[in-house]
């Protein structure tokens, strides 16, 4: 009776490690002031109103990178538990902690937070700020109201936030998280060799949340390939959308194979079927190939959106239209395309025939080409222009130079005889964090740079901005180059120990303190954003267009209304937006009746039980998978045959409301013309001002004592 | 200040910054590599040698084209600077066809002369193709175990764990394999490229050492907890002092029997390096063929937590 | 000027049902893309029988036609109604639903007394590879058409309720895409699985 209700959970599973206690009580306690706040302030019911069940794709957006922002932190946190113990790990110093011979960490719980920062860094934080991005800007570049179906918007989020949670919820029950590597390679993750519930974690917070990306690329590529504004031809679409829409389309291809091969793996381990098992038949190689057939588009998913960030971002700041338009489309193309044939080359080593290795090595030498032409469609664009170099130029820079190496390394590596050499050793790592740091993660905060001033109403504070830029420069070259010649010395991945004589430690503390440089860059880039708040007066977004930018979003107010537009711009150019503005032909104010999407709480239930579902399978309650199934179908009934979703804003209630923001408006105007005079504050003035906030704080306490 | 003056000092303070970072990272890379004795640079062997080779020829060109064209994006960045009046701002500059041609064409040539270079070095430098210097190769049978490496020397009717002595100067086939264990790779770094090591597979892995020595190995796959302990070392000895090891790892009589491999089959990390004198002729094949076609008869209770289909 | 709102209106939802078709049409193809992973993964373990009897062994042809047959003609019959549907013949479109309704249960009957029989004689999806791919790739389908119904009979209940309106009717022709789909699917199998298996 027992067994079916709670069945394997039991109180071995609660938390008894110190990282298990530690994480339970950071997360309870951080929930618990969360509540605290919000139910002070009075502000739950805004709280569900204005944004956990709206549909509006600028608050999902921002909730996407809230999220992410938060599972950066804690992938962050990862990754320096990481660097510190393999600092600590040579053969010739003592183990410091418990069970651990080297280090600190014992060999299962390193592998486990390798597992999970990789997990947490693709699917938790780059795909989130991707998907953020692609929420708050495409509708906005296209000009459209909203996406295509607002509900399966909210519903892909919600699944994302289950997938967050799921991945951290062995936290509280079970203590352990997978220990196989990010991909979970078979046999290594079937039920013989990991009998724990780490793999079965990891399996439902990737479905889950995979299930919710496939959502997300479906409606994004439909609202773009459907819903752009009038005049707006496939060439005439800004870069940014393009990247987008192919990334999109590559997810819509591969995320199914991740979602049947998840699924063939949880068979294996949960009804023991013999897909990818050794023995009755099974093949693990099956497994590396289906997996890979994912995991290889999967970056090149993240990566094509920073693409088109960085290719807005160098046509704005050099004040010239792209150079070579149709190149850096179809260079786009070419990158997406070539990135569906290449993910053999993850697996050389397993021993295919001499001609498919040539093959896919080929194949990965192709992908360069079209790499190399968007970089000279930005080289061509910066030439003739006039650059201001804002931090979004900034995080541009930086990304050429360590993309480059990462290139670099990666062509090396394509060779499958030098692969024999590097595969699988701290080179290879080091060869991705080039490209994905490099390319995806300073694609995202070029992203953020560049457009927070779309989100918020204000510009980001450039001076912070610029020493977390050079923090980050800094960190990351401590840190990655020596992990370069570390491959180059024979260093394989996930070692949490190894011999001293091997003559690797120095190179590992100098990563360790190239972490702790990094870590200071990421405290810093928070303080840009306080630093900002503080000062919002002074860096109000009076026009909506802070950086003279080109496309459409720049035509709208900062934050834009929730129907994005008041009227539908129409498009005759590619440039449209900075046409009429160099001619002084913007279109005056006009209003129409809008439809707009009611806001949904059916994404949250859905993705609720489908955490559940996950839940259960984890835990074999079965009782519960079967409660949430039926759950989820209610829901969906509920929410598929209602046919009130939608009401009309009269073309009388958005004058009304527009007058009402041109008020705000000016009120604002006011305020940023008083705060005209104040110093863009440094990192120096933040502390002092933080300072006196506190003292005043204490101040007032005392006062009121007495 | 003029806003001309504050870039130039903020171009020249970007460049000491970089400077002195470079130049430290140099200094401290170059200290602490001065005497490194593993890694795929360290060759001691034509296989180490010709991937090394290949390494660094694919970095040169690589490199010869890449420094050039980032040095260029900077140049312009620098050049075209909002402060530099002497830079003619020209928003209209059109890009003819010939631009465009050149843009697709120059990388695609590069490449062209990358893949004139992969395809004949990845046949060449197949881990199947025995290295031919005019001495038969002699076969050594690899086990992937957890998390110890068992050799077999199928000629001389030996075994060892965690250790395997080679001859130089004599090409060697390693046959890998792997019993009850997730996929490993084998990789001795001084001598050659990795490759699996699979249940039911057998890949070959060709090889020779050219050098005496000992040369540490290891799995460069994960495949449980005692992964970052499973290393062993590769004895390269004189062919004389081969002999001489053989006979007396056959004099030294301790049989690879039964219960000794189901011992050495039990995860273990670290195990020491053991010598056997003899072992089953069909160990290797039975090890094999224990993952393909029937298995009635295979007492696998072991390392099936589930209970095994019949 | 009411006029003109509502010919707005109209425009948008014309707009919006294009991009409901186009969307499940991705939709479709994300689906058809995994099944292409099981039929892979069938393709490359059927040969695994590890000692168990082989698909020759076990398949029953006949049944497998009389599955196909009975798709077959439910295919069929979804086309009638849709076609009642369309020309907004409320009773006509219920009662050809209502046969493709039996029809699937039928199917869904079928396939399960071939499992369970399988079962019965000692061949779960626990014995081979080859039976897990069989098993999970027929039962993926099963699964397919088992919400393929659970969608037709709520549909119907609606429609029932509220009458042939647009949005029930835009339901309806995507379901029944989603049947045909099925449909292109299970011949895939039929081919594949079956007769395959006696090739």
């Amino acid at each position: 009776m027992r067994h079916f209700w709670l069945g394997k959970l039991d109180s071995h599973a609660l938390p008894h490690a110190w990282f298990t206690i530690g994480g339970t009580a950071v997360f309870l306690l951080a929930a618990l002031i969360t509540v605290i706040i919000i139910t002070r302030m009075k502000r739950w019911k805004w709280l569900w109103n204005e944004w956990l069940t709206s549909v509006d794709p600028k608050k999902i957006g921002i909730m996407y990178f809230i999220v992410g922002g938060v599972m950066l932190l804690r992938g962050g946190l990862d990754a320096l538990m990481m660097w510190l113990q393999q600092a600590l790990g040579a053969s010739n110093m003592p183990g410091i902690g418990g069970e651990a011979a080297h280090g600190y960490l014992s060999s299962e719980h390193f592998q486990q937070i390798f597992t999970a920062h990789g997990n947490i860094m693709v699917f938790f934080v780059a795909m989130a700020f991707i998907f953020g991005l692609i929420n708050y800007i495409v509708p906005l570049q296209i000009g459209a109201r909203d996406l295509a179906s607002p509900f399966m918007n909210t519903l892909g989020f919600w699944l994302y936030v289950g997938g967050v949670l799921m991945v951290n919820m062995f936290f509280m029950f079970g203590g352990e998280y997978a220990a196989t590597g990010w991909l979970a390679i078979a046999p290594l993750s079937g039920k013989v060799f990991s009998p724990g519930v780490g793999v079965d974690y990891w399996i439902w917070s990737l479905q889950i949340s995979g299930v919710g990306s496939t959502l997300g690329a479906l409606n994004f590529i439909l609202t773009i390939l459907k819903m752009r504004a009038p005049g707006m031809t496939l060439s005439k679409m800004p870069l940014f959308t393009w990247g987008s829409l192919f990334s999109m389309l590559m997810a819509v291809t591969v995320f199914p194979l991740l979602t049947a091969t998840l699924f063939l793996s949880f068979f294996d381990r949960y009804l023991g079927t013999h897909f990818f098992t050794m023995t009755a038949g099974g093949d693990p190689m099956m497994y590396t190939n289906l997996i890979w057939m994912w995991g290889h588009p999967e970056v090149y998913i993240l990566m094509l959106p920073a693409f088109g960030v960085f290719s807005e971002v160098v046509a704005t700041f050099s004040r010239k239209p792209i150079a070579s338009y149709k190149s850096n489309v179809i260079g786009m193309a070419g990158v997406s395309f070539m990135a569906l044939s290449v993910w053999l080359h993850h697996f050389f080593t397993m021993g295919a025939s001499t001609d498919v290795n040539a093959f896919f090595g080929l194949m990965t030498l192709i992908v360069a080409i079209p790499t190399a032409v968007l970089f000279f469609t930005w080289i061509a664009t910066m030439r003739g222009g006039m650059i201001r170099f804002e931090t979004p130029m900034l995080w541009f820079l930086g990304f050429v130079a360590i993309f480059a190496v990462g290139g670099l390394s990666g062509l090396i590596l394509a060779f499958p005889p030098a692969d024999f050499q590097l595969h699988n050793s701290l080179f290879l790592v080091a060869h991705f964090h080039f490209n994905v740091i490099g390319g995806v993660l300073f694609g995202i905060f070029c992203g953020i740079n560049y457009w927070f001033s779309k989100f918020t109403g204000f510009k980001l504070n450039q001076r912070i901005g610029r020493q977390a830029f050079w923090c980050w420069i800094l960190g990351f070259c401590l840190s990655f180059i020596p992990m370069l010649i570390l491959g180059l010395m024979g260093a394989t991945r996930r070692l949490d120990h190894y011999d001293a004589s091997t003559g690797w430690q120095p190179f590992f503390v100098l990563m360790l303190i190239g972490g702790i440089v990094i870590a200071i860059g990421t405290v810093l880039q928070l303080v840009q954003i306080f630093a900002s708040v503080i000062q919002r007066h002074r860096l109000y977004d009076a026009t909506g267009d802070p950086w003279d930018g080109r496309s459409l979003e720049w035509g709208t107010t900062s934050p834009p209304p929730s129907y994005n537009f008041t009227v539908i711009p129409t498009v005759t150019s590619f440039d449209t937006f900075w046409e009429a503005k160099k001619n002084h032909a913007l279109p005056g104010p006009a209003y129409e009746d809008i439809v707009i999407p009611k806001n949904t709480a059916a994404g949250i239930y859905i993705a609720l039980f489908a955490f559940l579902l996950g839940f259960g399978f984890v835990w074999e309650m079965n009782w519960l998978a079967v409660v949430s199934i039926i759950g989820i179908i209610v829901v969906l009934i509920t929410r598929g045959y209602n046919e009130h979703s939608e009401y009309i804003l009269t073309a009388a209630e958005v004058e009304k409301n527009e007058e009402k923001r041109a008020e705000l408006h000016k009120k604002r105007l006011e305020q940023h013309k008083a705060a005209l005079h104040e110093e863009e504050m440094g990192l120096v003035d933040f502390m002092r001002y933080m300072l006196k906030l506190g003292m005043n704080y204490i101040r007032q306490k005392r006062r009121k004592r007495t | 200040m003029s806003t001309q003056h504050k870039h130039k000092h903020a171009v020249a303070k970007a460049i000491l910054f970089l400077g002195v970072v470079f130049g430290g990272l140099g200094a401290y890379i170059v200290h602490f590599t001065k005497d490194i004795r593993v890694g795929p640079l360290t060759t001691k062997g034509p296989i180490a040698a010709e991937q090394a080779n290949l390494i660094y020829l694919s970095l040169g060109i690589v490199l010869a084209v890449l420094v050039p064209t980032i040095l260029l994006l900077y140049f312009f960045a620098w050049k075209y600077r909002e402060s530099n009046n002497k830079a003619v701002y020209k928003p209209g500059a059109h890009h003819g066809k010939a631009f465009v041609m050149t843009m697709w064409i120059f990388p695609t040539l590069v490449m062209l002369v990358l893949a004139f270079i992969l395809v004949p070095v990845t046949r060449r430098l197949d881990p199947r193709k025995p290295v031919n210097n005019g001495t038969a190769p002699i076969t050594i049978q690899v086990v992937a175990l957890r998390w110890k490496w068992l050799f077999l020397y199928p000629e001389q009717q030996i075994a060892t764990v965690n250790s395997v002595t080679i001859p130089k100067d004599q090409p060697v086939t390693f046959e890998l394999t792997a019993d009850e264990t997730p996929m490993s790779s084998f990789w001795i770094p001084n001598l050659g490229g990795m490759l699996y090591a699979m249940t039911g597979h057998v890949n070959r892995l060709n090889l020779m050492a050219t050098a005496i020595g000992d040369y540490s190995g290891s799995s460069a796959e994960i495949n449980g907890a005692g992964f970052a302990g499973m290393r062993f070392t590769a004895n390269v000895t004189s062919k004389q002092d081969f002999g001489k090891w053989v006979n007396q790892v056959q004099y030294k009589t301790n049989p690879l029997d039964d219960t000794a491999y189901a011992n050495l089959r039990k995860p273990s990390e670290a195990a020491p390096v053991t010598t056997y004198s003899t072992y089953a002729p069909d160990l290797y094949n039975t090890i094999i063929m224990k993952y393909m076609g029937d298995m009635s008869g295979m007492d696998m209770s072991s390392m099936n937590h589930e209970g095994h289909t019949k | 000027m009411n006029e003109q709102a509502l010919t707005h209106h109209e425009r948008l939802e014309a707009a919006a049902n294009d991009r409901v078709k186009f969307g499940f049409w991705i939709y479709l193809m994300t689906d058809l893309l995994m099944f292409s992973v099981l039929f892979a993964c069938y393709a490359v373990l059927h040969g695994n029988h590890v000692g168990s009897p082989a698909g020759r062994e076990l398949f029953s042809l006949p049944l497998a036609l009389k599955e196909t047959l009975i798709l077959l003609t439910s295919s069929f019959t979804c086309g009638i109604a849709m076609v009642a549907a369309r020309r907004g013949n409320k009773n006509m479109t219920l009662f050809w639903f209502a046969i493709t309704f039996i029809l699937g249960l039928l199917f869904l009957k079928f396939e399960l007394t071939e499992f369970r029989q399988f079962i019965l004689e000692g061949h779960t999806l626990k014995t081979n590879a080859f039976l897990s791919s069989f098993f999970v790739l027929v039962g993926t389908h099963g699964l397919h058409i088992t919400s393929g119904l659970l969608w037709m009979g709520t549909t119907m209940i609606f429609v029932m309720k509220r009458g042939l309106n647009s949005a029930l009717v835009r339901k309806l022709s995507l379901l029944s895409l989603f049947w045909h789909f099925l449909d292109i699917v299970w011949i895939f199998i039929f081919t594949i699985v079956y007769l395959g298996a006696f090739a």
